[in-house]
């Protein structure tokens, strides 16, 4: 086997010298700036500006001067590139400043004023009448069997925003041309997100509109479609100012106004019998959209469809809905609905261990999913079935059954010692994550790459998925490498440029890998069919000759459902996902019962992610994925006050450092997906789905304390150390 | 040149600079946007994520909250200072080998941080590697695979 490459871009991020959206030099370019609302909900009047400021040096601009819609192009078109007339949320965009220098710009901010009129606002999204989206999944008859069940689990989850924190901040600088186009260039996922919203706020077309996405320094749904918002800015105010404008926010910003995860209020009802079948599970869950709707409905849909976990079960009903509040709308981030939901499934789950005297380990290997089952839709899981798999895989590496026994019997023999103030407990999750786009997306989207052999030899790779550090431009020209037969140093890929690059769909939903990768490996197979069927000789002998006699070669690839995969939306049944990923985590904590303050040890993950391309790429999205869980967890959190973000600085939100972070075993597990040319399932947002949950049954192991919400800080595991937290209620 | 500039004398990557800046422009400014050093990168602009480290008389320090008057007559190392006529640091090698770097923002601090660790040729546990690179956020990799790197470098560098 020919080893995994090394990262394509690595020697560039290595030196210093890759070119991010801040680092790149346009001479003469202007500084763009945001005002923003202090409001969480008003009528805007207009604006005050200050006379005894030289307004003449910046470049004042709002609504009125959109030229074209003044809308965020996304699914609905609810959210203005500028508020017009009323505002909705705290940090809103109200208006766009731009000058030659920073000083200015800085002077210019402190002196204009939105003119407002309060309106009341709505900041609980239990009261909110305001409704994005609802589903409703209904199987058999939950209430019925509910009724009848020998134990009840029930309980309220919740999980509040969590930051992407991305260590670049979103960056944007827009272009002039002469024939009065735009270039991007920026740190984004979606370049052709970006496209389509310049298109219609700018009303320009197609060939006038370049975007191009520069080295991106992490993205993790941050950077799906917020920037649009920025590039929208960016082009207004360089078209009026005539020179490139340059919009870099800073951190403080970055944190105050951009997307987050979906805040989420779960009620769960499980139903169990005595000999701990799982027969019926009811499911209401609430998302906190913010003030628009973003991508909140396939967020919602994800997260409805995610909500009863990898396991079977013959009576399900989940309702769900995701709701309008005045504060900055959320967003895309690694896991979209899914980790909210899995939280209070694997809670449960670990709760009906604890109720019916089983092994948190044995009681998912009697309820998880196996090939054959049907899912709550109506889905038939007919292969790449993991569940089991990494289940077993985890505990057996975490040594699952012997530690919590031995954790057991440490408690009972310090029980009664008040000197000992620290507990140590092990806690398990199991997981699933449906790969690719929701239900009839990628049909919807009819993704396309190309690949071209040019007159010179050279094979270059043509899509619009973007590298922001998981590793696209290192695996792609790998996949193809191996198919031509040919070394991957003569694979070239162009840059995400979309005057050059076919819309590939977005890099997002863990589908850069099996569906843009998928692509790209039938692109290789046809083009070295036809090179093969000219010259009579394999590929790699003869693709060189061949172009240079027969001249360049390109080969359009379309993305085609996969077979047998069938999705309703109306009734919204059918086959959710082609595929899923499974996972297991399995975390030890201590946990300091003087403080309440939980140290995560060690978290061995399992993914079960199709067919492994890159080892090494592939860990470090497990690696990753579980310490943005683990901070998920324990610390991150965001306190809102009359809908601004409290802590919208990094003093204030804090992220795990190297200090806090555990020790992450990365266990790749593989069940091919037959539906992708290579088997895989996608890796990046699989382990993010699990560790929290681990963690939260870990505390519980330590302490005989149920965590609810999330983060399980110091104040919430006092809390539920003293019995303040809400109790299991459990029948008979 | 206004009248609040002043002329700043020290040593950048083993070169020599002297610039005429108002002292308390921001080291990181003025290796980005006075000397065209963009490896240096900015996360936070407050000295909480590490982004912007750089080596000043070999201590690792924030260079956005280092005013360039407290740099004169010093001498800064960056990230471009590492690789030798386009031979990786055995830190760079390791990374790239490891998967220390993933979307690479946090990347050159990192990698003067450890730089700094090495350098002053103490412990290079688990533990003590950890501590060193403490004042560096990294969203990406978990910390894992960089650990991994800089004790593999560090390894490297002993043999």
């Amino acid at each position: 086997m020919v080893p995994a490459p090394l990262r394509r871009e690595g020697p560039e991020k290595l030196t210093g010298t890759a070119r991010y959206t801040d680092d790149l030099v346009f001479p003469g370019a202007w500084y763009g700036a945001t005002i923003r609302s202090t409001e969480p909900h008003a009528r805007l009047l207009g604006f005050d500006l200050d006379p005894g400021f030289d307004w003449s040096r910046v470049i004042v601009l709002t609504a009125i001067d959109i030229p074209g819609q003044n809308v965020v192009s996304l699914i609905a078109d609810d959210q203005p590139a500028l508020a017009a007339e009323e505002i909705r949320h705290h940090a809103e965009p109200v208006a766009l400043l731009a000058a030659a220098d920073r000083e200015t710009l800085r002077e210019a901010k402190k002196r204009i004023r939105p003119r407002t009129e309060a309106l009341p606002p709505v900041f609980d999204p239990l009261a909110s009448e305001q409704v994005f989206a609802h589903y409703e999944v209904v199987r058999g008859d939950a209430a019925a069997v509910m009724a009848g069940a020998d134990v009840v689990i029930e309980g309220t989850y919740r999980t509040g925003h969590q930051e992407q924190l991305y260590i670049e901040n979103q960056a944007m600088i827009a272009v002039p041309r002469p024939d009065g186009g735009i270039e991007i260039h920026g740190s984004m996922q979606c370049p052709y997100y970006v496209h389509n919203a310049l298109k219609r706020a700018l009303a320009i077309d197609d060939v006038r509109t370049a975007v191009i996405q520069e080295e991106t320094g992490g993205g993790f749904g941050g950077k799906e479609e917020y920037p649009s918002m920025i590039a929208i800015h960016a082009a207004l105010l360089a078209q009026r100012v005539g020179k490139p404008v340059r919009m870099i926010y800073d951190r403080h910003e970055d944190l105050a106004a951009t997307t987050k995860r979906h805040p989420a209020i779960v009620t769960y009802r499980s139903g169990v019998t005595r000999e701990g079948r799982l027969v019926a599970q009811d499911i209401e869950i609430v998302l906190d959209g913010g003030a628009y709707s973003t991508l909140s409905p396939v967020v919602l849909s994800r997260a409805t469809l995610h909500a009863g976990g990898p396991y079977l079960c013959e009576n399900v009903a989940i309702r769900s809905r995701v709701v309008a509040t005045n504060t900055p709308p959320n967003g895309a981030f690694r896991g979209f609905g899914a980790p909210q939901v899995q939280f209070a499934a694997e809670t449960q789950v670990n709760r009906a261990a604890e109720a019916l005297g089983i092994s948190p380990y044995e009681l998912r290997r009697l309820w998880a999913y196996r090939e054959g089952d049907t899912t709550p839709t109506g889905q038939v899981l007919r292969e790449s079935v993991g569940a089991l798999e990494v289940l077993e895989r985890a505990a057996e590496a975490s040594e699952f059954e012997r530690v919590r026994a031995r954790r057991a019997e440490d408690r009972k023999a310090h029980a009664a010692d008040p000197r000992v103030s620290t507990a140590s407990g092990i806690g398990m999750a199991l997981a699933w994550h449906g790969a690719g786009f929701t239900g009839s997306g990628e049909k919807k989207l009819a993704s396309m790459v190309s690949l071209e052999l040019s007159v010179d030899g050279g094979v270059r790779i043509l899509s619009a998925s973007t590298e922001m550090g998981q590793g696209t431009r290192t695996i792609f020209p790998q996949l193809v490498a191996a198919e031509l037969g040919i070394p991957i140093e003569d694979v070239g890929i162009a840059p995400p440029d979309t005057s050059l690059v076919p819309d590939s769909g977005p890099t997002v939903a863990s589908r850069t890998a099996m569906v843009v990768g998928g692509l790209l490996v039938t692109a290789a197979s046809r083009l070295r069919e036809e090179v093969e069927a000219r010259t009579g000789r394999p590929f790699a002998e003869s693709y060189r000759g061949d172009a240079s006699l027969h001249g360049p070669t390109r080969v359009d690839e379309r993305f085609s459902p996969y077979p047998g995969v069938e999705w309703d939306d109306a009734s919204f049944r059918g086959d959710a996902y082609p595929c899923y990923g499974w996972a297991c985590a399995v975390a030890e904590v201590d946990v300091d019962l003087d403080t309440g303050e939980v140290h995560v040890r060690s978290v061995v993950s399992a993914d079960d992610v199709g067919r492994v391309i890159h080892p090494v790429l592939a860990e470090g999205q497990v690696e990753g994925g579980t310490l943005q869980a683990v901070g998920y967890a324990t610390i991150e959190e965001i306190k809102l006050e009359k809908g601004r973000y409290l802590n919208d600085r990094l003093a204030t939100y804090l992220i795990p450092t190297a200090l806090d972070a555990p020790r992450i075993t990365a266990i790749l597990v593989e069940k091919p997906f037959s539906g992708s040319p290579h088997g895989a399932k996608g890796v990046g947002e699989l382990p993010m789905d699990v560790a929290a949950p681990a963690v939260v049954a870990a505390i519980h192991d330590a302490t005989g304390a149920w965590i609810h919400e999330l983060p399980a800080t110091p104040e919430r595991v006092v809390a539920a150390l003293a019995g303040r937290a809400v109790q299991a209620n459990t029948r008979p | 040149m206004t009248s609040a500039d002043r002329a700043v004398r020290f040593i950048v990557n083993g070169d020599p600079v002297e610039l005429e800046v108002p002292g308390m422009r921001r080291l990181l400014d003025v290796l980005r946007e006075d000397l065209g050093l963009t490896g240096t990168k900015e996360g936070c602009g407050e000295g909480e994520c590490g982004a912007c480290s750089v080596l000043v008389d070999g201590a690792v320090v924030d260079s956005c909250l280092v005013p360039i008057c407290q740099v004169d007559g010093h001498a800064v190392r960056t990230v471009e200072g590492l690789a030798i006529a386009g031979q990786l640091d055995p830190l760079q090698a390791a990374f790239l080998e490891t998967g220390g770097a993933q979307c690479g923002i946090c990347t050159p601090g990192m990698l003067m941080a450890a730089r700094a660790l090495l350098d002053a040729g103490g412990e290079t546990t688990d533990e003590a590697i950890n501590e060193a690179i403490a004042g560096n956020l990294c969203r990406c990799t978990g910390y894992t695979k960089i650990v991994e790197a800089i004790a593999q470098a560090a390894a490297t560098e002993r043999a």
